[in-house]
């Protein structure tokens, strides 16, 4: 296992679409601090990847139909009363 | 007489627009309401509930600003005064929520997403739904606090424990497992976060 590697290696996808959101670091402190905390912001990218992973699973799902139906119906009722 | 009829007809159109943007939103709520209740029809009802709620109040909706973020705070309170009626579910929602924070009917679901799942019902609600709402529902601190209901800096500090307590349970391997290595799911979480970086 060679974290430092994997740090380094990571850091391209932490631009693209890891915590931008969330903790937007001045790129002056990407400058070589210790490998630790490299290691420790990898873990806490590593589990933001997931964590958006495991929300879009449920995103990228078909909808149920029950969804639109309901919809359809309550603006049927709408127009109705229009 | 004229205006009388263009403001019949503007509420007409206006539906519509409102409609498409909410049909737009019903995957969001869905994950939303999965996070928030574990057990999938659960969570499903739930985001039914906030769609109708949605559509029943959009003439208090201003277009043009945040649907979004105004769908999830309805569909945050529904779930809370659901709650608050029969405190009972609230144990059964966190059983479920162990069991399933997403669905489970997927056999391709990578081993550590069940880890991260558990990690996460182990967090203080408010905790689960800031680091949700922030790390994974796209969210800007702003629109998590007016969606939780609380000032900015509380949802930071939320996200920022939730996401330290989380490392904590992956690392340590503090969650219930049958008798594995601890720091297992840390492991795969970083495989697999390895694996998706090189794929996206």
């Amino acid at each position: 296992m060679s974290d430092g590697e994997n740090a380094k290696r990571g850091r391209p996808s932490r631009e693209r679409h890891a915590d931008d959101m969330i903790e937007q670091k001045p790129s002056g402190e990407r400058r070589k601090s210790s490998v630790a905390l490299d290691e420790a912001r990898l873990r806490q990218q590593a589990i933001g990847v997931r964590l958006r992973q495991m929300f879009d699973q449920v995103v990228n799902e078909d909808v149920p139909e029950e969804f639109l139906d309901i919809l359809r119906r309550a603006d049927s009722r709408s127009s109705e009363k229009g | 007489m004229n205006q009388a009829q263009q403001a019949n007809a503007s509420p007409g159109s206006d539906d519509e627009a409102f409609k498409r943007e909410l049909v737009q939103l019903i995957p969001h709520l869905r994950a939303f309401a999965r996070t928030l209740c574990g057990d999938p029809a659960a969570a499903d009802d739930l985001a039914q509930d906030a769609m109708m709620k949605a559509w029943d109040a959009r003439a208090s909706f201003q277009m043009g600003t945040n649907m979004k973020a105004w769908t999830f705070m309805i569909l945050r309170n529904q779930f809370y005064s659901e709650k608050r009626r029969s405190w009972r579910q609230s144990q059964l929602d966190q059983e479920a929520a162990e069991r399933t924070l997403v669905a489970v009917d997927n056999p391709e679901a990578p081993v550590a997403l069940d880890e991260l799942r558990q990690g996460l019902a182990m967090l203080p609600p408010e905790q689960r739904e800031a680091l949700i709402l922030v790390g994974a529902g796209g969210f800007a601190y702003e629109e998590a606090a007016e969606i939780c209901g609380c000032a900015v800096g509380t949802v930071k500090s939320r996200v920022s424990r939730a996401r330290r307590a989380l490392h904590a349970i992956l690392e340590g391997g503090a969650y219930d497992r049958d008798g594995e290595p601890a720091g297992d799911a840390m492991r795969s979480i970083l495989a697999d976060a390895e694996r998706l970086s090189t794929v996206r």
